[in-house]
C-alpha cells in the first residue's frame, strides 16, 4: 500500500521528516497514523524513538544515535510500500464540556458582532461538530483542532493577550482549541473548558491522541464548578465515545 | 538536603531531559549546556541521568544539611564554599552547614553544581527537569529544599580537569533545517557572514537574535520542531529554539544547531555574537 508520494528530509543528525502533501485532510491524517503505528509496533521497536505527527509530517526522532540518513530515508520508503496489513483504528470521540458563560466568554460579543450570529447561535455552531485532532504541541496537551464551521472562522486577535486562563476555549482562523494552561494567547475566548487537558499526575497526563475526535457540549456555571473540584482533586471523568470505523 | 537560601535569577533542577511525551507537546527540558552538565557529573562518577543544579547568571546561596561532595562547572563565576574560592571541575567534600555562594559572572552564563548522586527532587513524567505545568516549580525559591543522599566515603577516580574551555567560541554549526530551499542569495549571504546578536528575549525556551533577515511570505502547516531548531519568521526575526521550546511551530525551519552548539548557545547572553557556519 502506497496511497502517498512522500517526501523525506533530514532534520538535523538525531531526526528524520517525512512529508504527505501539504493539505488540512482527514485521509492524509489516517495515513500517516497507519504508518507511525506499524513503524512502532513492527520497525522501530526501540524504545529511545520517538514520533511527532501533525498535519501532514511525521518526524523521527532517536535521542541518542545519529540517523546514516541516505540509507535510513530507503529503509523508510521501503517499508512505506511494503505490503502492510491496513489495522483497523479504533476511533475515539471525547465529548468535553464547556461553560460557554460571558465570564468565561470574554470574546463572545465580539464574535458574535463580527460572524452575525447571536451569542446562543455560536454556541449551537461550535457544539454541533467533530472535530479532528491534528497535533498536540505549542504547550504540552494543546490540541490543533481541524474542521470547524466557516461561519466562527474569525480571525485571531491583533494584539495577544498576556495572560489567557487554563482551559479557555479559542478561535482563531480555521482552528479551535482548549489553553491547557495559562499562557499568553491570541485566540478569540468564547468558554471555558471545565477538564484539565494535561494532568502531570497521571501516567497518561493527556488523555486525547492525534487522530481522535472531539465534541463541545454546553454546561451551566454549577456544573461547571463540580467539574473544577472533581479536577483538584483529579478524580473527573471525560466522556469517551467509541465510533464505528 | 540542600536548603536555599538565596534562589539566585534563575535556578533549576535538570537531568538529562523528559522523552517519551513529544507526542502531547510536552518538551524534553534538561539541562541547557550538556557538555558541561555531563562533565560535572562524570568527575562525580554520577550517571548522565543524574540531577545537577543549572545556574543562570546570578548564583544562588546554598546551604548543605547533610554531608556529600560537589562539583561545579560550565560558567566561570566566582564561587565560594565558607567564604573559600573555589574552582570549576573540582571535586570538594562538604560538610554539614556549609554554605556555597555565588559572585561575579566571568564568562559564559550558565553554571552547574552537581552532587555525588545527584540532586533527588521528585521524578516526574520520566524526569527531575524542573518545567511550567509538569514539576510544581519552575524555579528554586528561597527556602525550598531538594533533597539529595548523604556520601561519606567517595574516591573520586579524577578529582579535578582542566576543561579546554569553549565559552570564547562564537560560531554555531548548523546543518540545514527542513525549509532551508526556501532562502534566496541575499538571505543566505547575510546568514552566513553577518555576526548576530542575542536579544534580551532569551530564556530556556528560545533565543531570539536581534538582526534580522529580510522577510518572506511562506506558509506551512504546523510541523515538528526540536531543540536547535532556528525558526524564520514572516517578518524576517530569527528564532533558536531550546531545551523547553514548543515540541511543533509553524514557521520554517532554516536551520538545525548540533548538538555541541545548542550547549555553546546555552552560555550566551543578551548583547553576545554569534555567527552561523554551514557543516
Amino acid at each position: 500500500m502506497s496511497a502517498y508520494k512522500i517526501s523525506i528530509r533530514p532534520f538535523g543528525i538525531h531526526s528524520i521528516l517525512v512529508e504527505w502533501p501539504a493539505r488540512v485532510e482527514e485521509t492524509i491524517l489516517e495515513d500517516i497514523l497507519q504508518f507511525s503505528q506499524h513503524l512502532s509496533q513492527n520497525c522501530l521497536k526501540d524504545e529511545k524513538w520517538e514520533m511527532v505527527l501533525a498535519y501532514n509530517s511525521l518526524t523521527l526522532i532517536h535521542r541518542e544515535k545519529p540517523i546514516a540518513f541516505e540509507s535510513f530515508k530507503n529503509t523508510l520508503l521501503s517499508w512505506y510500500d511494503a505490503e502492510r496489513d491496513e489495522t483497523i483504528r479504533q476511533k475515539i470521540l471525547w465529548r468535553l464540556p464547556v461553560c460557554y458563560d460571558l465570564e468565561f466568554g470574554i470574546d463572545l460579543k465580539a464574535v458574535s458582532e463580527y460572524s452575525g450570529l447571536s451569542i446562543e447561535e455560536i454556541i449551537e455552531k461550535h457544539t454541533e461538530k467533530r472535530y479532528t485532532v491534528y497535533g498536540i504541541g505549542f504547550l504540552p496537551g494543546f490540541m490543533y483542532l481541524g474542521g470547524i464551521p466557516e461561519v466562527l472562522e474569525i480571525p485571531r486577535k491583533s494584539l495577544p493577550r498576556p495572560k489567557v486562563l487554563k482551559g479557555a476555549v479559542g478561535l482563531a482562523g480555521k482552528q479551535t482549541g482548549v489553553y491547557p494552561q495559562d499562557s499568553p494567547g491570541g485566540w478569540n475566548i468564547i468558554g471555558n473548558c471545565s477538564v484539565p487537558m494535561f494532568d502531570p499526575k497521571k501516567e497518561a497526563p493527556c488523555f486525547v491522541n492525534i487522530g481522535d475526535k472531539v465534541q463541545f457540549y454546553a454546561i451551566e456555571r454549577a456544573e461547571y464548578d463540580l467539574h473544577k473540584i472533581e479536577g483538584e482533586v483529579g478524580i473527573y471523568k471525560v466522556e469517551k465515545i467509541m465510533l464505528d470505523a | 538536603m540542600l536548603k536555599v537560601l538565596k534562589s539566585g535569577l534563575f535556578t533549576t533542577v535538570q537531568d538529562v531531559g523528559r522523552y517519551g511525551y513529544l507526542n502531547k507537546g510536552v518538551p524534553v527540558s534538561g539541562y541547557m549546556d550538556s557538555f558541561s552538565a555531563k562533565k560535572v557529573n562524570m568527575l562525580m562518577e554520577n550517571d548522565d541521568d543524574a540531577a545537577v543544579i543549572e545556574i543562570t547568571m546570578t548564583g544562588p546561596t546554598l546551604e548543605f544539611c547533610n554531608e556529600s561532595y560537589i562539583c561545579l562547572g560550565g560558567a566561570v563565576i566566582s564561587a565560594t564554599l565558607n567564604n573559600k574560592p573555589i574552582q570549576n571541575y573540582t571535586v570538594l567534600k562538604v560538610g554539614r552547614g556549609d554554605i556555597l555562594s555565588y559572585g561575579k559572572l566571568k564568562k559564559g552564563f550558565r553554571s552547574y553544581l552537581a552532587i555525588k548522586g545527584g540532586f533527588l527532587s521528585p521524578r516526574i513524567l520520566g524526569s527531575r527537569s524542573f518545567f511550567t505545568s509538569v514539576t510544581a516549580k519552575d524555579h528554586l525559591s528561597d527556602r525550598m529544599e531538594i533533597p539529595y543522599d548523604t556520601h561519606t566515603l567517595f574516591e573520586p577516580k579524577i578529582t579535578e580537569i582542566k576543561i579546554d574551555s569553549f565559552l570564547d567560541k562564537t560560531v554555531l554549526e548548523v546543518s540545514k533545517g527542513p525549509e532551508y530551499e526556501m532562502l534566496d542569495d541575499k538571505q543566505l549571504e547575510v546568514l552566513f557572514s553577518k555576526e548576530f546578536h542575542i536579544s534580551n528575549e532569551n530564556n530556556r525556551m528560545a533565543y531570539q537574535l536581534v538582526e534580522q533577515l529580510s522577510g518572506h511570505k511562506v506558509t506551512m502547516l504546523t510541523s515538528a520542531t526540536l531543540p536547535g531548531t532556528v525558526q524564520f519568521t514572516p517578518s524576517g526575526r530569527l528564532i533558536i529554539l531550546m531545551k523547553d521550546g514548543q515540541t511543533t511551530g509553524g514557521y520554517p525551519r532554516v536551520l538545525q544547531l548540533s548538538d555541541a552548539s545548542i550547549s555553546l548557545l546555552a552560555q550566551k547572553k543578551f548583547g553576545d555574537v554569534i555567527s552561523f557556519r554551514l557543516i
